[in-house]
């Protein structure tokens, strides 16, 4: 595996290209200058809620996942993210709309990281949370890795992106919680099925902590790597503020305490003290 | 030129302590040499892991924060943290704090002797102390002046001590005096605010929300003491900067904006060097 190190953040005032309500989500296509060209699957961006104009009430920024990143509209490398609109910073953000400026600061965290060797590989993730996993899977597709994809959601409104899910994986399972498409219950439900049909040597999951913890233990009852991308509440997102602490295990074996925007978001499945994080029993 | 208790700084704009990370991940939004100075997160001599979470909540035009100060310890920070900040030829200053005074003196030698130390500053009032174990927190005017003192006794010459105080309006020229009269060689009027987590738990305020109290702090404080002051407390604007400045303080600390914009050092260093000309946008 090649180590996602950290990667270098710009911080610039960001114009909306375009805004597109998809199922319960808004897809966002940013142009941020930097943010898409230093872009590896797994770092994700922050924007401040609020017109740049407007001085600043509400200070605590909000991390979205990067979705993709694509030439578009004569930009080199437009951002797109996924908002789910639960408070009144998303929903800011859903509000948004073409021409609109927002303040972006990113890729932050730490990536994926990528075998060297083609490997199989499932990709888990949950919600908006799978965001990450589609450029992901096409980074894993040219170094020769067979993708399983295993998507989830509360209902078909959040499941994201499933039409493309087909077309970058050789095999995609879809659970949702009160089965309006495919088998209907939990991710963890169908890990160990998936993982061992597809002979899984690396678990890459994004999704809510218990889907995270559920994975993480899956592949390591198969011998499987894990490599899962933590969603936890951020404040400043760049790794000043320690305010996102997540209990870890060192390579040394002692414990410690990581902070999930800078030396996440992506830890390794096995270093995670799952059951001290909080959130970590739904 | 900024000349803070002999000190001489590269800009008036100084980073707050607990604001700038380890400073690496600041780094990545401007070069640190160019700050008046880089003030470390809160020291303490064991290592902290810190508080629970919920550690930062947004509240109106402000940050709650309740993060228990961790940190590595000063064994941690002298081998990691304080080396890596020389090498970026920053101006480091140290924020402590402690559980008794004994420790503070402590921490006083053990930092006061490090090379590229150029000043402490005693976090004598934090808003938060938890969880255990507890540090000490000054309410009265006389702790805070042991404080100044248990860490004053034990620095070599040329390594100042600022007293970092609570912005209480009512009991800070109090507190400042005490804080003088021990032998702080500049006062920092503007710590966070003491406040509350919704669970009760004992937090800072920070942020815009608490700028013109932390104000008034500063001009009563600077009517009342012939040291230099550094003004902290919801700076942001360059215009910010300047009020502050021109009441009579002599540099400012910038903490919860960077939160929200880590540029904003960088930014207020840009606009305020009187050798460049650069067109800082009016306000934001």
């Amino acid at each position: 595996m090649s180590a996602g190190g950290p990667v270098s953040p710009v911080h610039v005032t960001g114009e909306v290209l375009a805004s597109k309500r998809i199922g319960a989500f808004w897809h966002l296509t940013l142009v941020a200058p930097g943010v898409g060209e230093r872009f590896r699957p797994g770092t994700f961006l922050a924007v401040s809620v609020g017109s740049p104009d407007e001085g600043r009430t509400r200070l605590a920024r909000r991390a979205l996942w990067i979705h993709q990143v694509r030439p578009l509209g004569g930009y080199a490398a437009t951002v797109q993210v996924v908002v789910e609109p639960v408070g009144p910073g998303t929903r800011w953000l859903a509000g948004l709309e073409r021409g609109d400026r927002v303040e972006v600061t990113g890729p932050l965290g730490r990536p994926f990281a990528l075998p060297k060797e083609p490997v199989s590989t499932v990709l888990v993730g949950e919600g908006y949370a799978a965001a990450p996993l589609f450029s992901l899977a096409e980074r894993l597709r040219e170094r020769d890795c067979p993708v399983t994809l295993v998507l989830g959601a509360p209902d078909e409104a959040r499941l994201l992106n499933a039409l493309e899910a087909r077309r970058t994986a050789r095999a995609v399972t879809v659970v949702t919680r009160d089965g309006s498409v495919g088998a209907r219950g939990e991710i963890a439900d169908v890990l160990d099925e998936v993982l061992r049909r597809a002979g899984a040597d690396v678990v890459y999951a994004a999704g809510p902590t218990p889907v995270l913890h559920a994975v993480a233990l899956a592949a390591e009852a198969h011998g499987a790597w894990s490599q899962t991308a933590l969603e936890q509440p951020l404040t400043c997102a760049t790794g000043l503020c320690h305010g996102c602490p997540v209990p870890v295990v060192g390579e040394d074996g002692v414990a410690r305490t990581a902070r999930a925007c800078a030396d996440g978001p992506v830890l390794r499945g096995d270093r995670v003290r799952w059951d001290d994080l909080a959130g970590a029993r739904s | 030129m900024t000349v803070l208790a002999g000190l001489r700084l590269a800009s008036p704009v100084v980073v707050a302590a607990g604001c700038g990370g380890t400073g690496r991940e600041l780094a990545a939004y401007g070069s640190l040499d160019a700050l008046g100075a880089f003030t470390t997160r809160t020291i303490t001599l064991d290592a902290r892991r810190g508080g629970p979470v919920p550690r930062l909540l947004e509240t109106p035009s402000g940050l709650l924060h309740a993060t228990g100060l961790p940190n590595p310890g000063v064994d941690g920070f002298l081998a990691t943290e304080l080396p890596w900040l020389l090498q970026q030829r920053a101006r480091v200053v140290v924020s402590v704090a402690a559980r008794s005074l004994g420790e503070l003196a402590e921490l006083a030698r053990r930092l006061g002797t490090a090379p590229g130390v150029s000043a402490i500053e005693v976090n004598v009032s934090p808003p938060d102390t938890g969880p255990e174990p507890e540090l000490m927190s000054a309410r009265e005017p006389f702790q805070v002046g042991a404080a100044v003192a248990a860490v004053e006794r034990e620095l070599p010459r040329g390594v100042p001590v600022l007293a970092k105080l609570r912005p209480d309006a009512v009991r800070v020229v109090e507190a400042a005096r005490a804080a003088v009269e021990a032998g702080a060689q500049a006062l920092v009027v503007g710590q966070a605010l003491p406040a509350s987590m919704p669970d009760g738990r004992a937090a800072g305020l920070s942020g815009p929300a608490v700028g013109p109290l932390a104000l008034r702090c500063l001009v009563e404080v600077l009517e009342a003491v012939d040291v230099p002051v550094v003004a902290g407390g919801g700076v942001a604007t360059v215009a910010d900067v300047r009020a502050r400045l021109a009441l009579g303080a002599v540099a400012v600390q910038v903490g919860a904006a960077l939160l929200h914009d880590p540029t904003t050092a960088a930014r207020l260093v840009a606009a305020l060097d009187p050798d460049t000309t650069s067109e800082e946008t009016p306000d934001r």
